[in-house]
């Protein structure tokens, strides 16, 4: 393998073309074990889906994919581990993990090496500390929050919300950022309610919310929670609207809800719900493959792999140091590249934009709204 | 005063499956010194063996009956010849640690054969509520109380009053003397096996359709059944069962009144207050071996 | 065998043992060196809980909660510019204190209570660790915990850290060595062996008991205050409950009531996914299937295998030596 390398290397610097038996090696580092082993195995499986279909066209400039998998354990110091071997192994780009906590330890290390990081977190401050390098998949809550604070704001025209939300690195980053983003609008949050991963009792959750007496409700929690949440809201009653973020109305929390998830509404970043053909073909072969239906960590890990593809083949060569340079400012439309499956955009910090939705779930069914553009455009 | 009744009617719901696991939590205690540190994942495998039989194409009914036989088969009979028995000489500790890595290989081993994601489950009582005192009381949670009520209750009639149950129990409380008096001892531990692989059967099949069948969703349970032992008594079925009730309650009344990020604790306050002015339990006698 | 050559091959395998330790990671990259320090701060947790349960016999599922207690002690207190040596103090004694207060209700009621308090101390820990965001940043984690200089010596470098660490371990392999020969190790054994006739002669039991815990507690924060530096980050979610039934599996499967047991358990642990690279996805499970059979084996862990087999050999020698000694006792 080693002299392999060294025989590309010398091949390259010869300024002769790379053989076409050479792979391009991708290190993915994700949860695959501990709490996040459901995120991470989503991602996972997005990721090899995508390779199995790219290799099977032939791969990238001609030269297949070959995708290491790492566990993390959910532990950010073994995060920092898996990383740091993955990297030694000099990786053309870097995959996961996709707990912001993990990301953090890691991003330092990747940007050392100066190789390209493509993540799965989603807290606000990742892509904030100027590391060029690093580069989400979906959008941060920066992005979404606004969206949805808006909404409620606007739209809703609510002066009082109670705040659900998961007391973990996902929902935590929700929780501040909608916080913030309501203060902004004059909207007071009334109730701040944590709430346990793997939570099944929300009986009290929901004294509290009617004892505060708020015009909506913002539920921030994991499909199986959002669920439990809507069932025990419904039950005792509580009339103000239910507003959620990407989680609260997809369509597993609808199968797992029944009628309680009727009336629920909530912005739509990346789902396999979004009212686009391309998501629901890719909704299809996934399910076909791994017989279940993905949440959108699955579509995350797919669209990294598309990503690097639509780089690589506009630099015209596997060039790990022209990578993060050629993705800064690039706008990837499914036109080119179909497996994109939704025309994105990424800026300088590496956060992306893309259009999304706001929705309601209108007699068990995911009902578009609104579709919110682009910001950039 | 509605406020309450949910949180009061909620809470018996969850009480009574933490009972039920805590029970068999006991039982196990009792007739052969087993801390079984798998039992959260006891509970969570069950839904699994139903799932499984469902996706051959059987019937609902008899998935449950499957699920029941491979409960009884794997997590009774199985569980005690291949790993308790051999250990069983060498004291409480190994075989605790022991049953910390079966958890870690039960639970592994569902996210890698089976799935990762959470799968409903159908439910075997009927959905829909009862109005009452001007709340809607899902009918569910109705099921899952009187449910497991009931199946405490048959256990304790059958140890009270069967021949079988007092040979149980006298095997719990002195395995010498009653191997003097001719009680299989032997035959009398696989009993108490198999009646906590019913349990936790039984506790799956109840409380799955609520949690979802999830690898995972063995953690909680595992812990909360713990405490629930030790606060009803460690050595007393009824024990258990005030234990489990009481968890439910506290952690619903201190999520409402006391604080919701601080909601895990509270059960742990309760535990620790226990050992150090009740150690034997709330309703526990002191040092005693009982079934 | 001689009990003097015997000694001998001890020392030189002890020697040899050293300088693999120290020579090897000359050659090893960043994730090796990386490994190797997890696997020393590992170990100086697991000679802790080692103490409590191999030599005193007490069962504590909240070491992993002490680690955290000295990873974050480590974390706020060196990124607000102090040294990490003042971090270690405080770790240390706030470990030892907290040990004390959590042992001492437990074990005056009944023995075996101590590993249940110790199990709702470690989850209420962990909530505090997310909770109070004031102290901690929550579930945000800590970020940028420095790397210490030694005399003015920066220690950032891999190599240089892992030698901070392994001379850590060596320090705290010696005093447990030490701790163990001195008359409070005979007695913690004592205790373990027979708590009733300890008490008969004398010995304070729970105060020896208390004292046992204590130590081992504060150990594992000694192990906490070296990891937040190792990883330059720290948030909750490795401090779970999950990690203190690591850590006791360790030592458990290493052999507790060795000295060497708790290293050999954490190298098991720690390089577990290398061990098992070729299982895939599987390794948990492999490694679950593993400490079972293990235990149903020898409850004593693998040092409790080798130690039965050099006993046989032992005695095997012993009664050959008698039989040449006394040819004529023979018909």
């Amino acid at each position: 393998m080693n002299r392999l390398t060294i025989a590309t290397a010398m091949a390259v610097a010869l300024g002769m073309s790379a053989p076409t038996m050479a792979q391009i090696k991708l290190a993915d580092v994700a949860e695959l074990s501990g709490p996040g082993a459901t995120v991470g195995t989503n991602w996972k499986n997005g990721i090899d889906l995508a390779v199995a279909e790219i290799n099977e066209k032939g791969g990238i400039l001609g030269q297949k994919i070959e995708v290491t998998h790492a566990d993390s354990q959910s532990n950010p110091g073994i995060a920092r581990a898996q990383v740091q071997k993955a990297l030694d192994g000099n990786p053309y780009v870097l995959l996961g993990p996709g707990y912001s906590g993990s990301v953090k330890v890691t991003a330092s290390l990747a940007q050392q090496a100066e190789i390209a990081q493509i993540m799965g977190g989603e807290a606000a401050e990742l892509t904030q500390a100027g590391n060029p390098y690093l580069f989400r998949t979906s959008f941060g809550q920066q992005s979404s929050m606004p969206k949805v604070a808006r909404y409620i704001a606007e739209e809703v025209k609510a002066k009082s919300v109670a705040v659900v939300w998961v007391n973990n690195d996902f929902g935590k980053g929700g929780r501040d950022m909608i916080t913030k983003e309501l203060a902004k609008r004059n909207v007071k949050v009334v109730a701040d309610l944590s709430t346990e991963a793997g939570q099944a009792d929300f009986a009290a959750d929901a004294v509290k919310v009617k004892n505060a007496n708020p015009d909506a409700v913002f539920i921030y929690l994991n499909e199986e929670e959002s669920a439990r949440a809507l069932k025990e809201f419904r039950r005792q009653n509580i009339q103000a609207p239910l507003i959620g973020e990407t989680t609260l109305i997809g369509q597993k929390v609808i199968e797992l809800a029944g009628d309680a998830a009727n009336g629920a509404k909530g912005h739509v970043g990346l789902t396999t719900d979004a009212p686009v053909p391309a998501v629901a073909a890719f909704r299809d072969r996934f399910a076909k493959k791994y017989n279940y239906v993905p949440d959108h960590n699955g579509i995350k890990g797919y669209l990294s792999i598309y990503v690097i593809k639509a780089v690589t083949e506009k630099m015209g060569k596997v060039d790990p140091k022209g990578f993060a340079k050629t993705l800064h400012g690039m706008t990837i439309k499914p036109e080119q590249e179909p497996g994109i499956l939704m025309e994105v955009t990424y800026d300088a910090n590496g956060d992306i934009d893309r259009q999304s939705f706001m929705a309601e779930v209108v007699g068990g069914k995911q009902v578009v709204k609104e579709i919110l553009p682009k910001m950039g455009n | 005063m509605l406020n309450l009744l949910n949180l009061v009617v909620s809470g018996l719901a969850t009480g009574a499956i933490y009972a039920l696991v805590a029970i068999g939590f006991t039982l196990l205690w009792q007739t052969s010194q087993t801390i079984n540190f798998a039992q959260g994942e006891f509970v969570m495998l069950p839904a699994f063996f139903v799932l499984a039989a469902l996706n051959v194409g059987l019937p609902f009914w008899a998935a449950v009956v499957v699920g029941m036989i491979a409960a009884l088969v794997l997590l009774g009979v199985t569980f005690k010849l291949v790993l308790v028995d051999p250990m069983l000489r060498h004291g409480v500790l190994p075989l605790a640690i022991a049953t910390m890595a079966l958890s870690i290989f039960l639970k592994d081993s569902v996210k890698e054969f089976y799935s990762a994601e959470a799968q409903a489950f159908p439910s075997i009582v009927p959905e829909g509520s009862l109005a009452l005192f001007g709340t809607q009381i899902p009918l569910q949670s109705i099921g899952v109380f009187v449910l497991a009520v009931a199946a405490v209750v048959v256990l304790q009639q059958f140890l009270a009053r069967s021949s079988t149950g007092r040979q149980m129990q006298a095997a719990a409380q002195n395995p010498t003397v009653a191997r003097i008096l001719g009680i299989p001892v032997e035959r009398m531990i696989l009993y108490t096996f198999l009646i906590n692989a019913a349990l936790v059967a039984l506790a799956s099949l109840l409380i799955t359709p609520i949690y979802l069948a999830k690898f995972t969703s063995g953690e909680t349970l595992g812990l909360a059944a713990f405490i629930a032992a030790i606060v009803g008594g460690f050595n007393q079925v009824r024990g258990a069962i005030v234990g489990g009730v009481v968890l439910g309650l506290v952690d619903n009344l201190a999520a409402t009144y006391v604080s919701t990020q601080y909601r895990g604790a509270i059960p742990l306050f309760l535990l620790i207050a226990v050992i150090l002015w009740r150690p034997q339990g709330l309703v526990g006698r002191a040092e005693e071996r009982t079934v | 065998m001689t009990g003097r050559t015997k000694t001998m091959l001890a020392a030189l395998a002890l020697a040899a043992g050293i300088a693999a330790l120290v020579l090897v990671p000359l050659l090893l990259n960043r994730y090796g060196l990386y490994i190797l320090s997890m696997w020393a701060i590992m170990s100086i947790a697991a000679i802790g809980l080692n103490l409590t349960l191999g030599y005193a016999g007490q069962v504590s599922l909240a070491q992993g909660a002490f680690v955290g207690i000295g990873a974050y002690a480590a974390a706020i207190i060196t990124t607000q510019g102090w040294p990490l040596v003042a971090a270690l103090v405080v770790a240390v004694a706030l470990c030892f204190v907290i040990g004390w207060l959590l042992g001492y209700p437990a074990l005056r009621v009944q023995h075996h209570y101590l590993a249940f308090v110790t199990l709702a101390f470690s989850t209420l820990a962990y909530l505090v660790f997310r909770n109070e965001e004031w102290l901690t940043k929550g579930i945000y984690g800590i970020t940028g915990v420095p790397r210490p200089t030694l005399f003015g010596w920066p220690l950032a470098a891999p190599l240089r850290f892992y030698y901070f660490c392994l001379a850590a371990l060596g320090i705290v392999f010696a005093g447990a060595w030490w701790l163990v020969r001195s008359p409070w190790g005979r007695a913690f054994m004592a205790l373990r062996e027979n708590p009733m006739r300890a008490m008969s002669l004398g010995v304070d039991t729970r105060r020896y008991t208390l004292m046992a815990f204590a130590i081992g507690s504060s150990l594992g924060g000694v192990a906490g205050v070296l990891y937040a530096p190792l990883v330059e980050f720290i948030d909750p979610t490795p401090f779970t409950l999950g990690l203190s039934l690591n850590l006791l599996m360790m030592v458990i499967v290493g052999g507790s009531g060795f000295l060497f047991g708790p290293l050999l358990g954490a190298l098991i642990s720690v390089l577990l996914p290398e061990w098992l690279r070729f299982s895939e996805g599987l390794y948990l499970i492999v490694y679950a299937l593993f400490v079972m059979i293990l235990l149903a084996w020898s409850p004593t862990g693998i040092l409790g295998i080798v130690d039965r087999y050099l006993a046989r050999r032992r005695a095997r020698a012993a009664s050959a030596a008698r039989s040449a000694a006394m040819p004529e006792a023979l018909p």
